[in-house]
Protein backbone atom coordinates (compact mmCIF):
# COMPACT_ATOMS: atom_id res chain seq x y z
CA UNK A 1 0.00 0.00 0.00
CA UNK A 2 2.86 2.48 1.26
CA UNK A 3 4.56 1.57 -1.73
CA UNK A 4 1.58 2.14 -4.18
CA UNK A 5 1.02 5.80 -2.52
CA UNK A 6 4.57 6.26 -2.72
CA UNK A 7 4.35 5.32 -6.63
CA UNK A 8 0.91 7.87 -7.26
CA UNK A 9 2.81 10.26 -6.12
CA UNK A 10 5.62 10.46 -8.36
CA UNK A 11 3.16 10.42 -10.98
CA UNK A 12 0.92 12.82 -9.39
CA UNK A 13 2.76 15.85 -11.05
CA UNK A 14 -0.20 17.01 -13.64
CA UNK A 15 1.72 18.23 -16.18
CA UNK A 16 4.11 15.86 -16.75
CA UNK A 17 2.13 13.75 -19.25
CA UNK A 18 2.25 10.07 -18.83
CA UNK A 19 3.60 8.15 -22.16
CA UNK A 20 0.82 5.75 -22.83
CA UNK A 21 -1.84 8.13 -22.50
CA UNK A 22 0.12 10.23 -24.93
CA UNK A 23 0.32 7.06 -27.60
CA UNK A 24 -3.52 6.17 -26.71
CA UNK A 25 -4.63 9.97 -27.51
CA UNK A 26 -2.47 10.39 -30.65
CA UNK A 27 -3.53 6.76 -32.24
CA UNK A 28 -7.37 7.94 -30.99
CA UNK A 29 -7.23 10.83 -32.58
CA UNK A 30 -5.62 9.63 -35.64
CA UNK A 31 -8.45 7.43 -36.03
CA UNK A 32 -11.16 9.90 -35.92
CA UNK A 33 -8.82 12.47 -37.67
CA UNK A 34 -8.41 9.60 -40.79
CA UNK A 35 -12.04 8.37 -41.02
CA UNK A 36 -13.40 12.22 -41.13
CA UNK A 37 -10.70 13.15 -43.33
CA UNK A 38 -10.56 10.26 -45.97
CA UNK A 39 -14.34 9.39 -46.05
CA UNK A 40 -16.93 11.43 -44.04
CA UNK A 41 -16.16 14.93 -44.94
CA UNK A 42 -15.45 13.98 -48.76
CA UNK A 43 -19.07 12.35 -48.32
CA UNK A 44 -20.70 15.11 -47.04
CA UNK A 45 -18.96 17.98 -49.40
CA UNK A 46 -20.24 16.18 -52.02
CA UNK A 47 -23.59 16.30 -51.17
CA UNK A 48 -23.92 20.00 -49.59
CA UNK A 49 -22.57 20.38 -53.39
CA UNK A 50 -25.13 18.66 -55.13
CA UNK A 51 -27.71 20.06 -52.86
CA UNK A 52 -26.33 23.76 -53.60
CA UNK A 53 -26.86 23.22 -57.10
CA UNK A 54 -30.13 21.34 -56.77
CA UNK A 55 -31.42 24.39 -55.30
CA UNK A 56 -29.70 26.24 -57.59
CA UNK A 57 -31.47 24.39 -60.66
CA UNK A 58 -34.51 24.36 -58.81
CA UNK A 59 -34.48 28.51 -58.49
CA UNK A 60 -33.51 28.20 -62.43
CA UNK A 61 -36.16 25.91 -63.45
CA UNK A 62 -38.85 28.46 -61.72
CA UNK A 63 -37.27 31.27 -63.55
CA UNK A 64 -37.72 29.40 -66.56
CA UNK A 65 -41.21 28.76 -65.80
CA UNK A 66 -41.90 32.03 -65.28
CA UNK A 67 -40.58 33.30 -68.40
CA UNK A 68 -42.98 30.76 -70.66
CA UNK A 69 -45.81 31.91 -68.41
CA UNK A 70 -44.85 35.54 -69.57
CA UNK A 71 -44.62 34.23 -73.15
CA UNK A 72 -48.19 31.84 -72.93
CA UNK A 73 -49.91 35.41 -70.77
CA UNK A 74 -48.30 37.81 -73.91
CA UNK A 75 -49.44 35.16 -76.34
CA UNK A 76 -53.09 34.93 -74.62
CA UNK A 77 -53.11 38.72 -74.97
CA UNK A 78 -52.17 39.43 -78.66
CA UNK A 79 -54.59 36.58 -79.64
CA UNK A 80 -57.50 38.45 -77.39
CA UNK A 81 -56.54 41.33 -78.94
CA UNK A 82 -57.05 39.83 -82.24
CA UNK A 83 -60.03 38.21 -81.88
CA UNK A 84 -61.15 41.90 -80.40
CA UNK A 85 -60.26 43.37 -83.78
CA UNK A 86 -61.58 40.60 -86.05
CA UNK A 87 -65.00 41.16 -83.99
CA UNK A 88 -65.21 44.62 -84.70
CA UNK A 89 -64.33 44.41 -88.64
CA UNK A 90 -67.09 41.72 -88.70
CA UNK A 91 -68.91 43.92 -87.16
CA UNK A 92 -68.58 46.76 -89.35
CA UNK A 93 -68.80 44.43 -92.16
CA UNK A 94 -72.10 43.35 -90.94
CA UNK A 95 -73.80 46.79 -91.07
CA UNK A 96 -71.86 47.79 -94.19
CA UNK A 97 -74.03 44.66 -95.60
CA UNK A 98 -76.74 45.28 -94.15
CA UNK A 99 -77.14 48.65 -95.07
CA UNK A 100 -76.34 48.06 -98.65
CA UNK A 101 -79.23 45.15 -99.05
CA UNK A 102 -81.42 47.51 -96.84
CA UNK A 103 -80.99 49.71 -100.23
CA UNK A 104 -81.08 46.95 -102.42
CA UNK A 105 -84.45 45.56 -101.04
CA UNK A 106 -85.70 49.63 -100.58
CA UNK A 107 -84.50 49.96 -104.56
CA UNK A 108 -86.15 46.48 -105.67
CA UNK A 109 -89.01 47.73 -104.01
CA UNK A 110 -89.80 50.60 -105.83
CA UNK A 111 -88.97 49.44 -109.09
CA UNK A 112 -91.73 46.62 -108.48
CA UNK A 113 -93.89 49.64 -107.29
CA UNK A 114 -93.13 51.75 -110.36
CA UNK A 115 -93.36 48.68 -112.36
CA UNK A 116 -97.35 47.80 -111.06
CA UNK A 117 -97.89 50.93 -111.20
CA UNK A 118 -96.85 51.23 -114.82
CA UNK A 119 -99.12 47.78 -115.24
CA UNK A 120 -101.93 49.48 -113.86
CA UNK A 121 -101.60 52.23 -115.89
CA UNK A 122 -101.28 50.14 -119.37
CA UNK A 123 -103.91 47.98 -118.94
CA UNK A 124 -106.30 51.45 -117.54
CA UNK A 125 -105.64 52.81 -121.09
CA UNK A 126 -105.97 49.62 -123.16
CA UNK A 127 -109.52 49.21 -121.25
CA UNK A 128 -110.25 52.47 -121.84
CA UNK A 129 -109.65 52.19 -125.62
CA UNK A 130 -111.91 49.44 -125.55
CA UNK A 131 -114.57 50.95 -124.05
CA UNK A 132 -113.65 54.19 -125.90
CA UNK A 133 -114.09 52.12 -129.30
CA UNK A 134 -116.82 50.11 -128.00
CA UNK A 135 -118.77 52.79 -127.56
CA UNK A 136 -118.12 54.43 -131.05
CA UNK A 137 -119.54 51.95 -132.77
CA UNK A 138 -122.34 51.93 -130.64
CA UNK A 139 -122.53 55.57 -130.60
CA UNK A 140 -122.45 55.15 -134.31
CA UNK A 141 -125.27 52.50 -134.81
CA UNK A 142 -127.53 53.99 -132.56
CA UNK A 143 -126.58 57.37 -134.43
CA UNK A 144 -127.62 55.63 -137.68
CA UNK A 145 -130.65 53.45 -136.33
CA UNK A 146 -132.23 56.79 -134.80
CA UNK A 147 -131.46 58.42 -138.54
CA UNK A 148 -133.03 55.43 -140.51
CA UNK A 149 -135.95 55.34 -138.06
CA UNK A 150 -136.23 59.53 -138.71
CA UNK A 151 -135.93 59.12 -142.69
CA UNK A 152 -137.37 55.81 -142.77
CA UNK A 153 -135.09 53.19 -144.13
CA UNK A 154 -132.34 51.76 -143.46
CA UNK A 155 -129.18 53.65 -143.84
CA UNK A 156 -126.70 50.89 -142.10
CA UNK A 157 -125.11 50.02 -145.30
CA UNK A 158 -124.80 53.21 -146.12
CA UNK A 159 -123.48 54.67 -143.34
CA UNK A 160 -120.44 52.14 -143.27
CA UNK A 161 -119.75 52.39 -146.92
CA UNK A 162 -119.41 56.15 -146.26
CA UNK A 163 -118.30 56.41 -142.90
CA UNK A 164 -120.26 59.39 -142.23
CA UNK A 165 -120.67 58.88 -138.46
CA UNK A 166 -116.57 58.04 -138.35
CA UNK A 167 -115.66 61.16 -139.93
CA UNK A 168 -118.39 63.27 -137.39
CA UNK A 169 -117.23 61.56 -134.35
CA UNK A 170 -113.64 62.24 -135.26
CA UNK A 171 -114.93 66.14 -135.54
CA UNK A 172 -116.62 65.56 -132.28
CA UNK A 173 -113.65 64.74 -130.71
CA UNK A 174 -111.23 67.13 -132.11
CA UNK A 175 -113.58 70.17 -130.89
CA UNK A 176 -113.57 68.85 -127.61
CA UNK A 177 -109.89 68.64 -127.55
CA UNK A 178 -109.47 72.05 -128.98
CA UNK A 179 -111.94 73.15 -125.94
CA UNK A 180 -110.38 71.84 -123.88
CA UNK B 1 -5.71 7.90 7.00
CA UNK B 2 -3.72 7.82 3.57
CA UNK B 3 -5.23 9.14 0.03
CA UNK B 4 -6.79 6.56 -2.18
CA UNK B 5 -6.66 6.52 -5.78
CA UNK B 6 -9.44 7.61 -7.46
CA UNK B 7 -10.91 4.26 -8.12
CA UNK B 8 -9.31 1.12 -6.23
CA UNK B 9 -10.01 -2.52 -6.63
CA UNK B 10 -12.49 -2.35 -3.32
CA UNK B 11 -14.38 1.08 -3.81
CA UNK B 12 -15.45 2.80 -6.50
CA UNK B 13 -15.19 6.23 -4.67
CA UNK B 14 -11.92 7.94 -3.57
CA UNK B 15 -12.88 8.77 -0.12
CA UNK B 16 -13.96 7.71 3.04
CA UNK B 17 -18.22 7.62 2.79
CA UNK B 18 -18.35 7.22 6.67
CA UNK B 19 -15.98 10.50 7.30
CA UNK B 20 -18.57 13.51 8.47
CA UNK B 21 -18.41 16.75 9.62
CA UNK B 22 -19.21 16.75 13.47
CA UNK B 23 -18.15 13.24 13.92
CA UNK B 24 -14.18 14.35 14.02
CA UNK B 25 -13.34 13.87 10.76
CA UNK B 26 -11.85 16.81 9.04
CA UNK B 27 -12.61 17.29 5.46
CA UNK B 28 -8.95 17.09 4.37
CA UNK B 29 -9.45 13.50 4.55
CA UNK B 30 -11.36 13.20 2.08
CA UNK B 31 -11.33 16.18 0.04
CA UNK B 32 -9.83 16.05 -3.63
CA UNK B 33 -7.14 16.42 -4.97
CA UNK B 34 -4.08 15.04 -7.40
CA UNK B 35 -4.73 11.65 -6.39
CA UNK B 36 -8.75 12.26 -7.87
CA UNK B 37 -6.56 12.05 -11.28
CA UNK B 38 -4.96 9.16 -11.14
CA UNK B 39 -6.39 5.95 -11.00
CA UNK B 40 -6.00 2.05 -10.78
CA UNK B 41 -5.34 0.23 -13.73
CA UNK B 42 -8.37 -2.03 -14.71
CA UNK B 43 -6.73 -4.25 -17.48
CA UNK B 44 -3.13 -4.51 -18.24
CA UNK B 45 -3.18 -5.35 -22.06
CA UNK B 46 0.53 -6.56 -23.32
CA UNK B 47 2.26 -5.08 -20.86
CA UNK B 48 0.32 -1.37 -20.85
CA UNK B 49 -1.89 -0.64 -17.65
CA UNK B 50 -5.24 0.24 -18.96
CA UNK B 51 -7.15 2.83 -16.72
CA UNK B 52 -10.26 4.52 -16.78
CA UNK B 53 -9.25 7.34 -19.04
CA UNK B 54 -7.36 5.61 -21.72
CA UNK B 55 -11.13 3.68 -21.67
CA UNK B 56 -13.12 6.68 -21.74
CA UNK B 57 -10.99 7.91 -24.48
CA UNK B 58 -11.19 4.82 -26.15
CA UNK B 59 -15.15 4.75 -25.99
CA UNK B 60 -14.73 8.76 -26.84
CA UNK B 61 -13.54 7.86 -30.21
CA UNK B 62 -15.84 4.92 -31.16
CA UNK B 63 -18.91 7.57 -29.92
CA UNK B 64 -17.24 10.22 -32.54
CA UNK B 65 -16.32 7.92 -35.10
CA UNK B 66 -20.14 6.39 -34.94
CA UNK B 67 -21.98 9.80 -34.52
CA UNK B 68 -20.26 10.61 -38.06
CA UNK B 69 -20.59 7.29 -39.86
CA UNK B 70 -24.24 7.39 -38.75
CA UNK B 71 -24.50 10.90 -40.04
CA UNK B 72 -22.13 11.45 -42.85
CA UNK B 73 -22.05 7.99 -44.23
CA UNK B 74 -24.60 7.91 -46.59
CA UNK B 75 -25.80 11.57 -46.82
CA UNK B 76 -29.08 12.62 -48.62
CA UNK B 77 -29.53 15.86 -49.93
CA UNK B 78 -32.60 16.45 -48.26
CA UNK B 79 -30.75 15.52 -44.91
CA UNK B 80 -32.14 13.21 -42.03
CA UNK B 81 -32.11 14.43 -38.18
CA UNK B 82 -28.88 12.64 -37.75
CA UNK B 83 -27.30 14.51 -40.89
CA UNK B 84 -28.86 17.70 -40.25
CA UNK B 85 -26.91 17.98 -36.37
CA UNK B 86 -23.77 17.13 -38.03
CA UNK B 87 -23.82 19.16 -40.87
CA UNK B 88 -24.90 21.87 -38.19
CA UNK B 89 -21.93 20.57 -36.41
CA UNK B 90 -19.23 20.47 -39.36
CA UNK B 91 -20.48 23.74 -40.59
CA UNK B 92 -19.77 25.57 -37.81
CA UNK B 93 -16.34 24.90 -38.08
CA UNK B 94 -16.17 25.20 -41.32
CA UNK B 95 -17.96 28.53 -41.35
CA UNK B 96 -17.01 29.61 -38.28
CA UNK B 97 -13.87 29.10 -37.64
CA UNK B 98 -12.01 28.23 -40.39
CA UNK B 99 -13.40 30.22 -43.21
CA UNK B 100 -13.20 32.93 -40.60
CA UNK B 101 -9.25 32.64 -39.36
CA UNK B 102 -7.44 30.99 -42.33
CA UNK B 103 -10.31 32.03 -44.90
CA UNK B 104 -11.61 29.79 -48.11
CA UNK B 105 -9.45 29.59 -50.20
CA UNK B 106 -6.34 28.64 -48.08
CA UNK B 107 -8.28 26.86 -45.46
CA UNK B 108 -10.72 24.48 -46.99
CA UNK B 109 -8.12 21.67 -46.66
CA UNK B 110 -7.45 22.15 -42.92
CA UNK B 111 -11.73 21.69 -42.34
CA UNK B 112 -10.92 17.89 -42.19
CA UNK B 113 -8.46 18.30 -39.31
CA UNK B 114 -10.03 21.22 -37.82
CA UNK B 115 -13.64 19.33 -37.28
CA UNK B 116 -11.78 16.29 -35.60
CA UNK B 117 -10.06 18.64 -33.30
CA UNK B 118 -12.98 20.26 -32.44
CA UNK B 119 -15.22 17.32 -31.94
CA UNK B 120 -12.28 15.43 -30.36
CA UNK B 121 -11.88 17.99 -27.91
CA UNK B 122 -15.59 18.28 -27.10
CA UNK B 123 -16.01 14.45 -26.68
CA UNK B 124 -13.58 13.99 -24.13
CA UNK B 125 -14.04 17.01 -22.26
CA UNK B 126 -17.46 15.72 -22.11
CA UNK B 127 -16.91 12.86 -20.18
CA UNK B 128 -16.75 15.16 -17.08
CA UNK B 129 -20.39 15.46 -16.70
CA UNK B 130 -21.52 11.90 -18.44
CA UNK B 131 -23.33 9.59 -15.26
CA UNK B 132 -20.72 6.68 -14.47
CA UNK B 133 -17.58 8.12 -16.31
CA UNK B 134 -17.56 11.36 -14.50
CA UNK B 135 -14.14 12.47 -15.57
CA UNK B 136 -12.85 14.95 -18.46
CA UNK B 137 -10.01 12.98 -20.39
CA UNK B 138 -8.41 16.16 -21.50
CA UNK B 139 -7.54 16.75 -17.74
CA UNK B 140 -4.88 14.30 -18.25
CA UNK B 141 -1.94 16.79 -20.19
CA UNK B 142 -1.06 13.88 -22.23
CA UNK B 143 -4.56 13.85 -24.79
CA UNK B 144 -4.08 18.21 -25.04
CA UNK B 145 -0.57 17.90 -25.29
CA UNK B 146 -0.74 15.48 -27.83
CA UNK B 147 -3.43 17.44 -29.98
CA UNK B 148 -0.91 20.49 -29.16
CA UNK B 149 1.96 18.61 -30.76
CA UNK B 150 0.24 17.53 -33.64
CA UNK B 151 -0.82 21.35 -34.24
CA UNK B 152 2.68 22.19 -33.46
CA UNK B 153 4.30 20.24 -35.95
CA UNK B 154 1.92 21.46 -38.98
CA UNK B 155 2.37 24.84 -38.21
CA UNK B 156 6.03 25.03 -37.92
CA UNK B 157 6.16 22.90 -41.01
CA UNK B 158 3.89 25.30 -42.81
CA UNK B 159 6.01 28.08 -42.24
CA UNK B 160 9.17 26.75 -43.52
CA UNK B 161 7.31 25.26 -46.63
CA UNK B 162 5.91 28.54 -47.08
CA UNK B 163 8.83 31.04 -46.83
CA UNK B 164 11.76 29.08 -46.26
CA UNK B 165 14.56 29.01 -43.72
CA UNK B 166 15.13 32.75 -43.58
CA UNK B 167 11.47 33.63 -44.03
CA UNK B 168 10.06 31.14 -41.51
CA UNK B 169 12.77 32.71 -39.28
CA UNK B 170 11.51 36.11 -39.45
CA UNK B 171 8.16 35.05 -39.62
CA UNK B 172 8.67 33.24 -35.49
CA UNK B 173 10.54 36.23 -34.73
CA UNK B 174 8.51 38.57 -36.10
CA UNK B 175 11.45 40.60 -37.44
CA UNK B 176 10.74 44.41 -38.17
CA UNK B 177 13.22 46.78 -39.12
CA UNK B 178 11.57 50.01 -37.95
CA UNK B 179 11.59 48.66 -34.61
CA UNK B 180 15.07 49.79 -34.62
CA UNK B 181 17.06 49.36 -31.12
CA UNK B 182 14.40 47.17 -29.76
CA UNK B 183 14.71 44.82 -32.60
CA UNK B 184 17.17 41.81 -30.80
CA UNK B 185 15.03 41.87 -27.81
CA UNK B 186 11.73 42.00 -29.87
CA UNK B 187 13.23 39.20 -31.58
CA UNK B 188 14.52 37.08 -28.64
CA UNK B 189 10.71 37.30 -26.89
CA UNK B 190 8.88 36.72 -29.93
CA UNK B 191 11.35 33.14 -30.72
CA UNK B 192 10.29 32.24 -27.16
CA UNK B 193 7.42 32.95 -26.87
CA UNK B 194 5.76 31.58 -30.66
CA UNK B 195 8.29 28.69 -30.77
CA UNK B 196 8.30 27.51 -26.78
CA UNK B 197 5.63 29.15 -24.79
CA UNK B 198 2.85 29.22 -27.81
CA UNK B 199 2.42 24.82 -27.45
CA UNK B 200 2.52 24.97 -24.23
CA UNK B 201 0.02 27.22 -23.30
CA UNK B 202 -2.10 25.74 -26.22
CA UNK B 203 -1.89 22.44 -24.47
CA UNK B 204 -2.44 24.01 -20.77
CA UNK B 205 -5.13 25.76 -21.30
CA UNK B 206 -7.19 23.14 -22.21
CA UNK B 207 -5.71 20.70 -19.68
CA UNK B 208 -6.02 23.11 -17.07
CA UNK B 209 -9.79 24.54 -17.38
CA UNK B 210 -10.57 20.42 -17.34
CA UNK B 211 -8.45 19.66 -14.59
CA UNK B 212 -10.07 22.82 -12.35
CA UNK B 213 -13.70 22.22 -13.61
CA UNK B 214 -13.83 18.38 -12.55
CA UNK B 215 -11.74 19.28 -9.37
CA UNK B 216 -14.51 22.03 -8.44
CA UNK B 217 -17.35 19.27 -9.49
CA UNK B 218 -15.79 16.63 -7.16
CA UNK B 219 -14.86 19.42 -4.31
CA UNK B 220 -18.74 20.30 -4.04
CA UNK B 221 -19.87 16.22 -4.96
CA UNK B 222 -17.99 15.29 -1.58
CA UNK B 223 -18.90 18.58 0.39
CA UNK B 224 -21.95 17.73 -0.09
CA UNK B 225 -21.59 13.96 1.47
CA UNK B 226 -19.21 15.24 4.27
CA UNK B 227 -21.24 17.98 5.52
CA UNK B 228 -24.66 16.09 5.30
CA UNK B 229 -24.76 15.51 8.99
CA UNK B 230 -27.25 17.30 12.16
CA UNK B 231 -27.38 20.58 10.86
CA UNK B 232 -24.64 20.38 8.45
CA UNK B 233 -27.50 19.38 6.33
CA UNK B 234 -28.20 23.37 5.45
CA UNK B 235 -24.40 23.64 4.61
CA UNK B 236 -24.87 20.56 2.31
CA UNK B 237 -28.10 21.70 0.09
CA UNK B 238 -25.76 25.00 -0.69
CA UNK B 239 -22.65 22.69 -1.38
CA UNK B 240 -25.30 19.96 -3.96
CA UNK B 241 -26.72 23.37 -5.78
CA UNK B 242 -23.08 24.31 -6.36
CA UNK B 243 -22.85 21.09 -7.36
CA UNK B 244 -25.44 21.38 -10.11
CA UNK B 245 -24.42 25.00 -11.26
CA UNK B 246 -21.06 24.10 -11.65
CA UNK B 247 -21.73 20.72 -13.89
CA UNK B 248 -23.58 23.23 -15.82
CA UNK B 249 -21.05 25.52 -16.02
CA UNK B 250 -18.53 22.93 -16.80
CA UNK B 251 -21.04 21.77 -20.06
CA UNK B 252 -20.47 25.29 -21.06
CA UNK B 253 -16.71 25.90 -20.51
CA UNK B 254 -16.22 22.09 -22.34
CA UNK B 255 -17.59 23.57 -25.71
CA UNK B 256 -15.78 26.77 -25.46
CA UNK B 257 -12.46 25.31 -24.49
CA UNK B 258 -12.81 22.88 -27.46
CA UNK B 259 -13.90 25.87 -29.73
CA UNK B 260 -10.95 27.95 -28.92
CA UNK B 261 -8.58 25.24 -28.83
CA UNK B 262 -9.75 25.16 -32.70
CA UNK B 263 -9.61 28.45 -33.04
CA UNK B 264 -6.05 29.01 -31.85
CA UNK B 265 -4.73 26.13 -34.14
CA UNK B 266 -6.60 27.89 -36.88
CA UNK B 267 -5.28 30.72 -36.08
CA UNK B 268 -1.43 29.56 -35.68
CA UNK B 269 -2.22 27.91 -39.18
CA UNK B 270 -3.15 31.33 -40.58
CA UNK B 271 -0.19 33.29 -39.44
CA UNK B 272 1.95 30.53 -40.69
CA UNK B 273 0.83 31.03 -44.38
CA UNK B 274 0.67 35.14 -43.91
CA UNK B 275 2.87 37.04 -46.00
CA UNK B 276 4.24 39.28 -42.92
CA UNK B 277 3.68 37.89 -39.27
Amino acid sequence: MIALVHQAAEEQNPLVPPIPELVIGLVAFAIVFFFLWKKLIPNINKVLEQRREAIEGGIEQAEAAQEEAAEVLKQYKDQLAEARHEAARLRSEAQEQGATLIAEMRAEGQRQREEIIAAGHAQIAADRKQAAQALRQDVGKLATDLAGKLVGESLDDHARQSRTIDRFLDELEEKAEAAR
Amino acid sequence: MQKEFAVSADQMLAFDTDCHLFDGCGFNEVSPGLHSFVFKPIANVGGVDINKTMLLAVLGTVAILWFFWAAFSKPKIVPGKLQMIGEAGYDFIRRGIVYETIGKKEGEKYVPLMVSLFFFVWVMNLWSVIPLAQFPVTSIISYPMGLALIVYILWVGLTFKRHGFVGAFKNFTGYDKSLGPVLPMSMTIEFFSNLLVRPFTHAVRLFANMFAGHLLIVMFTIATWYMLNGIGIAYAGVSFLMTIAMTAFELFIQAVQAYVFVLLACSYIEGALAEHH
